[in-house]
């Protein structure tokens, strides 16, 4: 009996060995595996767990968090939801999120390892870093003053501070409350189906995800080529420019909106914005150095990050002469987003240097302590410095005595360029009313602000949408605000 | 092993003067750690949800460590010579799943279970001491065997005349009240074979016909093998319950092998749970899920219908890791239904990880290996199958729910000893424990002849 009883002993040491030895495969070897699984709602609840680091706008926070009580405890709260949404995006518990609250969350979450008071030191006690806060460049002044131009019409507008690159305002119109996407219950989903569903699309970022034809205010681009390559010497010295002129290798003629654009220096030309002259200086330029120039100023950059991705502007590289021609005058395969145009504009503020857009200052612990800075950006030369100069005074040009007067400021030098973008199926569709400034405050010795706006569809009609009517005006808002007059 | 046995019998019995250790000192020094470990458990809950002490800390560890107390009174009034291990293994289980269901209730403010399952406690150490103090001689039960037999049929029938309860009909509810009878009829059983077989033993050992070179049973064994497997059957059709009649299969295969030492029966035992287990798993849809979830726990989720209980429970394992997540910081209440009872080692297994789990596994180890040397000790066939029926009693249903909850066998409802939240379960488990107080008593004091009176 004894040897048998010996005997079933084994059997109960077995047992347990293969319950130990099972327990170490669950939780040792497979469980990594079980961590990560989708279905696993333990990450999800670690991530609510704690309030959301917080966005920061001029040292206030625009974004807070809202303690639930349920299993996923916190939710996002917003502020001042639809001006900054086109910045904060959204974090939401079921939909993840976007712009700053995804490129950021690292840093709002808590999970990036840099937040860890010493190296591996959560690793050991299983804690959850306490999140860091993310303190954007943004003017609040500039930022609210795109928002009410904007008022209620389709549009996007970006400010960016030429020495720098700070993203100043970034707007986008008509926007939405990030807020009702925050939380998990019905009302998320069915908000969150009703923004797909709605035309006006407004959870698209139309600054930095939307590219439009920048028509005419990409004539900066086209003379700043010009100037570089030596074709215009003299600004005030006629072109030989026909019109209407007829697109090389076609029979199409390009005429202009106004008179008295034959022959126009490049200043007129400039002032009032003649697509003859800029067409025939493309082609004059060449389709190797109008690309070298525009995308000196950041066309066909994919990889722009402010740090979240901006939608690339592009300038066709292979083209025939005519449609160079077309592309010249901001029509053609020529697309940018605002954001671009911005640093166009900052461009010839600062020199011809084109600083990278950024739109987070630094990173901080919640004591304030900061984890990291934007730091010191890289640059382009997007022209000759003399070239800069000279397109500061055709600028200037253009809103003393051109198409912008609308943009002037009592107490600063302007410079802008306005733009009416045909676009659609035979140019069928309501055209963009675009505005591209820079400002300086005469007691200051730089520009502060260089600005991109663009009106989708103004509410008027056809005849009446221009850049200088219904862009400038949005543009002198956001000037002055930065500048304070 | 049974040489160096009879060579201590022989080197002992010439100075007789000399008393046997008691170790009754050790057994109230365990008690003591359990129980602080138990309160420390408790505190730890509190610290780690509100940042603050639970205000019942003093009230609970007074409360267990009365109960501990009167038990070890209880076991030095009536059985001096008991093992020390026992009651301090218990106290500690019983104090760790009070400590665990506690810490689950606060996530189920609705549903508090810790405060019934306190009052069970308080039960099952009453029937512990009055076991204790009542049962003088363990040999009285054999008396009992037909009896016990009877009632533990009695009481395993007993849920076929009240509603399936998730599935199972293994519960009786009267006015609120829920128990489940079937936890009773384990103790019963296990006195009922151990009896019979004891009684048996040299009939059954006879061997028959020989077919090949397997030796058969003959035909008056294989009548007592047939019926223990057919009521077997009939429960786990009738009632739903797997593990209930694994565990009565299982007990019953052990012991017969035990009594008559003829591997022949653990051969045709195996044969026919196999076949009863492939059988029932076949046609009982209930069954059938079971196998098929533990085939592939995650199914579910690829399905698109979200994790089912084996899912969370295995997520609740890999949460825990090596050193666990700490008292109530993890969220093994994500298992829902049956998180305090049947998956209560998920909760374990998260908060105190592996180190924690493997801890509780050697412990329920030492008690089934305090249950074995206490068998091995006896010389009354009687004891020694007593002994050995309730110790792989334990061994069994803790392989059978822990292997269940951690993927390794099909999982089927069932109580994890001591910790699991359920009343009846507490109870037995507190007879089992006093059972082998009695028992390692006996088997102390049979070579002494002052005890023999």
């Amino acid at each position: 009996m004894t040897r048998h009883i010996r005997h079933a002993a084994v059997f109960c040491v077995l047992l347990l060995a293969a319950l130990l030895v099972n327990a170490a495969r669950v939780q040792v070897v497979e469980g990594p595996g079980y961590d990560d699984n989708p279905a696993n709602r333990r990450g999800t609840i670690a991530r609510f767990g704690q309030p959301r680091g917080d966005i920061l706008v001029e040292g206030a926070r625009v974004t807070g968090s809202r303690d639930t009580g349920e299993q996923l405890r916190h939710e996002r709260t917003y502020a001042n939801g639809p001006l900054y949404a086109p910045v904060t995006g959204f974090a939401s518990q079921v939909y993840g999120t976007t712009f700053l609250e995804h490129a950021e969350d690292g840093i709002l979450s808590g999970s990036d390892p840099l937040l860890s008071p010493f190296p591996l030191w959560n690793d050991v006690t299983r804690a959850r870093n306490q999140p860091g806060n993310v303190v954007t460049t943004l003017d609040r002044a500039a930022q609210e003053a795109a928002y009410r131009g904007l008022g209620r019409r389709k549009g996007a507008v970006a400010a960016v501070e030429p020495s720098t690159g700070r993203i100043l305002a970034l707007v986008s119109s008509p926007s939405y409350d990030p807020a009702v996407l925050s939380g998990n219950g019905a009302s998320v989903t069915s908000a969150w189906s009703r923004l797909n569903r709605d035309p006006d699309q407004p959870m698209l970022n139309r600054a930095v995800r939307q590219t439009y034809p920048p028509g005419s205010t990409f004539k900066v681009v086209t003379a700043a080529a010009a100037l570089d390559a030596g074709l215009i010497t003299d600004l005030d010295r006629p072109t030989d420019s026909p019109d209407p002129y007829t697109l090389p290798g076609t029979r199409t003629r390009l005429t202009n909106e106004g008179e008295g654009c034959a022959d126009a220096s490049l200043r007129a030309a400039f002032e009032w914005s003649c697509n003859t002259v800029f067409a025939k200086l493309g082609v004059d330029v060449g389709v190797a150095d109008m690309v070298a120039t525009a995308q000196g100023f950041g066309f066909n950059d994919a990889e722009l990050k402010v740090p979240f991705s901006v939608a690339p502007s592009t300038f066709d590289t292979s083209v025939d002469k005519a449609q160079l021609a077309l592309s010249s005058i901001g029509q053609y395969n020529t697309r940018a987003t605002p954001l671009q145009m911005a640093m166009v504009a900052a461009a010839v503020a600062n020199g011809g240097q084109v600083r990278t857009p950024y739109l987070v200052e630094r990173t901080t612990r919640q004591g304030g302590e900061t984890l990291g800075t934007a730091g010191p950006r890289a640059f382009r030369q997007a022209m000759n410095p003399a070239t800069a100069l000279r397109m500061k005074e055709l600028m200037t040009g253009v809103v003393q005595d051109g198409t912008g007067t609308n943009a002037a400021i009592p107490g600063a030098t302007v410079g802008g360029k306005t733009g009416t973008a045909q676009h659609g199926v035979g140019n069928a569709g309501v055209p963009y009313a675009w505005f591209v400034s820079w400002a300086k405050a005469d007691t200051a010795l730089e520009p502060k602000v260089a600005v991109a706006v663009v009106v989708e569809d103004a509410s008027a009609d056809r005849g009446e949408i221009s850049g200088g009517g219904d862009a400038a005006p949005i543009a002198r808002a956001v000037m002055r605000a930065v500048l304070g007059l | 092993m049974t040489k160096a046995g009879t060579a201590v019998a022989a080197t002992e019995t010439p100075t007789p003067v000399v008393p046997l250790p008691r170790r009754r000192g050790i057994e109230l020094a365990l008690i003591v750690l359990a129980v602080l470990l138990s309160v420390y458990g408790y505190c730890a809950v509190g610290l780690a949800r509100t940042g603050a002490v639970p205000p019942g800390a003093v009230g609970y560890g007074a409360g267990l460590g009365v109960l501990a107390l009167l038990a070890h009174v209880a076991v030095r009034l009536r059985a001096p010579g008991a093992d020390c291990l026992l009651l301090p293994i218990g106290v500690l289980l019983n104090g760790l799943g009070l400590v665990l269901i506690y810490r689950l209730d606060l996530e189920t403010p609705g549903d508090r279970a810790a405060p019934a399952q306190l009052v069970w406690s308080t039960l099952g150490v009453g029937l512990f001491i009055v076991v204790v103090l009542l049962l003088r001689d363990h040999r009285v039960l054999q008396r009992y065997a037909y009896v016990s037999g009877a009632a533990a049929l009695g009481l395993l029938m007993l849920p076929i005349l009240f509603p399936a309860v998730n599935g199972a009909r293994i519960w009786v509810r009267i006015s609120g009240f829920s128990i489940q009878p079937g936890e009773f009829a384990k103790v019963l059983l296990a006195v009922f074979f151990a009896a019979y077989l004891a009684a048996n033993r040299n009939a059954l050992a006879y061997a028959g016909r020989r077919v090949w070179c397997v030796q058969l049973p003959t035909g008056r064994v294989l009548g007592p093998i047939v019926t223990v497997w057919l009521i077997s059957v009939g429960v786990l059709v009738l009632e739903r319950d797997l593990g209930t009649s694994l565990l009565f299969f299982g007990l019953f295969v052990i012991l017969l092998y035990i009594a008559t030492g003829r591997t022949g029966w653990i051969a045709l035992g195996l044969l026919l749970a196999a076949f009863g287990a492939v059988a029932v798993g076949w046609l009982e849809p209930h069954v059938h899920t079971r196998v098929e979830d533990w085939q592939d726990p995650f199914a579910t989720i690829e399905a698109g219908q979200g994790p089912n209980q084996l899912a969370q429970s295995l997520f609740a394992f890999a949460a825990g890791g090596v050193l666990g997540s700490g008292l109530g910081l993890g969220h093994s209440v994500l298992i829902g239904f049956a998180a305090k009872s049947d998956f209560i080692l998920a909760t374990a297994g998260e908060e105190l990880g592996l180190a924690g789990l493997s801890a509780i596994f050697l412990l329920y180890g030492l008690l089934v290996e305090r249950g074995y040397r206490a068998g091995l000790a006896l010389r009354d066939p009687f004891g020694r199958l007593l002994a050995i029926g309730l110790a792989s009693l334990v061994a069994l249903q803790v392989f059978v729910i822990a292997g269940g909850v951690t993927g390794l066998i099909p999982l089927t409802g069932m109580a994890m000893p001591f910790l699991a939240q359920g009343g009846s379960s507490v109870a037995t488990n507190w007879t089992i424990t006093a059972l082998l107080i009695r028992v390692s008593d006996s088997a102390r004091h049979q070579d002494d002849p002052e005890a023999e009176r």
